[in-house]
């Protein structure tokens, strides 16, 4: 079984590795929308502080709604996801291996990427910490929930707009214990309580969410 | 065997149709005396507000909404997942007749509850709990219209809205609480838009006089609906055409 | 609770356009609602019909 996600995790990245430029669109896009705030909003030093952590949290889940079509999308076009659903290996794992891909390419990142943009906000030293560590723990929660949305819509025309609609309401306790997490080490308190709830939110999520997206590709495939 | 109770009988469709068509009437005229009755002991029976003045008054239909967008999105996440479970379309196409009135009432609680904050609290919007959290319902029901109004073979839409709906209900509980835990943090002492007035009894009655005035009326609403989604998707058949030559 | 007039009524205290604004527009949602159901139930017999 665990060679199957290996398998399945390998043949993702080889995937993109052959084609950089979506992977680095994301990252692209994460750092653009970061930088549009202050153009928006005033370079006020004390005002983009307290933001920091909305904004970047808010740019981190907009970028991983982009990558998501990508999950299934040219899987369902050439037949090769319903390779996976008639295989011997649970279909549960499979699509596990297919979620870990996605996230290293399109979430973490991400996640190595914020302690620029947080920086460029002025962020300090622990908050900044916090800014990694909580998008460590929420990035594979989008990952995981957006499998759920890409595969009920599979092949849909209007899959690129229905996407974020479906999982952004989902992703509100994520983005609410992540970014309050950062606000709070900002302002000298305890983040204990948003990691551990983030943390009660990734756990769940990791178990049902392969299962419950396993699910809606068989729905999608019928 | 004339004693045992069929209890699947209704469960067809065709067989569902003309029960419904019966059924609604009743509810839509139960909902009319119960909202003519909420009506006088919420205007002419219970006393000013001595804070909120008649402004107070709103909140009659503004908690009765958010009770039944809640209880409709249940209700609905339900039939979707009793229809999933057990692949029967009926209790699917209740699912899909339940979301637009649930997201109407859903609708209703935010413009209700705005034009209770307006006068109270200064503001037409305010990012209270209770609000925020029905903002965010509206979303959920839009994103399962959505989903089945952009597929096009309806056994898929019925699945694939069901998976989405039980999903979403299960998050509801730890939307509400994560957005209430958001509000306390940043609000702290300040008091919230949800703050009802002490509730003297004749205001709570009429508050639960129009709660049950909108489940008749959402009952009645939902009822009609199915009736249309089952025509409509029944259309080649052959009782369907009998039953509509027949009778209006 | 007893309303002085019908003038009374409608200003509720200063909180008229709230509380009509509030009420009138919820009655308005629910006739559309209504009109709505009536009119596509109206389609969907003529659809059963015409095929």
């Amino acid at each position: 079984m665990f060679s199957a996600l290996r398998c399945v995790v390998a043949r993702d990245l080889l995937v993109v590795m052959r084609n950089k430029s979506d992977a680095a669109n994301t990252l692209f896009f994460f750092a653009v929308v970061v930088s549009l705030f202050p153009l928006g909003i005033g370079p006020e030093t004390a005002l983009l502080r307290a933001i920091a952590p909305g904004v970047v949290w808010v740019a981190a889940l907009l970028a991983s709604m982009l990558a998501l079509a990508r999950m299934f999308a040219a899987d369902f076009t050439d037949g090769t996801l319903e390779q996976m659903v008639l295989a011997p290996q649970p279909l549960g794992v499979l699509v596990a291996g297919k979620v870990f891909a996605h996230w290293l390419v399109s979430g973490f990142p991400l996640v190595l990427m914020a302690p620029l943009l947080g920086l460029q906000f002025g962020l300090e030293g622990d908050a900044v910490l916090m800014l990694v560590v909580s998008l460590l723990l929420g990035t594979p929660v989008l990952s995981l929930l957006g499998a759920v949305a890409a595969a009920l819509t599979l092949g849909l025309r209007a899959s690129g707009v229905l996407v974020p609609l479906i999982v952004l309401p989902l992703c509100v306790p994520v983005l609410i214990f992540g970014a309050g997490a950062v606000d709070a080490v900002a302002s000298g308190l305890a983040a204990g309580p948003h990691l551990s709830l983030l943390a009660a939110y990734l756990l769940p999520s990791v178990v049902f969410g392969p299962w419950v997206a396993s699910i809606a590709i068989r729905i999608a495939l019928e | 065997m004339s004693s045992s109770i069929n209890w699947f009988k209704y469960s067809s469709p065709p067989a569902f149709y003309p029960l419904a068509g019966l059924m609604a009437p009743w509810f839509l005229a139960l909902a009319a005396v119960l909202t003519a009755a909420g009506f006088y002991i919420g205007f002419f029976v219970a006393p000013t507000d001595a804070q909120q003045g008649e402004a107070y008054r709103i909140i009659y239909i503004h908690v009765a909404a958010a009770w039944m967008s809640m209880f409709l999105y249940v209700m609905m996440a339900f039939w979707a997942g009793f229809g999933l479970a057990f692949n029967t379309r009926l209790s699917s196409m209740m699912a899909s007749a339940i979301a637009p009135t649930g997201a109407l009432m859903t609708f209703i609680a935010l413009w209700t509850g705005s034009f209770w904050g307006k006068p109270t609290w200064g503001t037409w919007w305010v990012w209270d709990a209770r609000l925020t959290s029905e903002l965010i319902l509206l979303f959920l029901y839009l994103g399962f219209i959505s989903l089945q109004a952009a597929i096009d073979d309806p056994r898929r839409a019925d699945k694939a809205g069901a998976v989405l709906a039980l999903v979403g209900v299960v998050n509801v509980p730890i939307i509400y609480f994560s957005v209430q835990w958001w509000n306390t943090l940043h609000q702290g002492a300040s008091v919230s838009l949800t703050k009802s007035p002490s509730m003297a009894a004749t205001m709570l009655t009429g508050m639960l006089i129009f709660a049950l005035a909108l489940w008749m009326y959402s009952i009645a609403a939902v009822l009609m609906r199915v009736r249309s989604i089952i025509l409509e998707r029944e259309r080649h058949s052959e009782w369907a055409r009998k039953f509509t030559e027949a009778a209006p | 609770m007893k309303w002085a007039s019908i003038g009374d009524f409608i200003a509720m205290g200063g909180y008229g356009l709230y509380v009509w604004g509030a009420y009138l527009v919820t009655v308005a949602i629910i006739a559309a609602e209504i009109a709505f159901l009536v009119a596509r139930h109206r389609a969907a017999r003529k659809g059963s019909q015409d095929s």
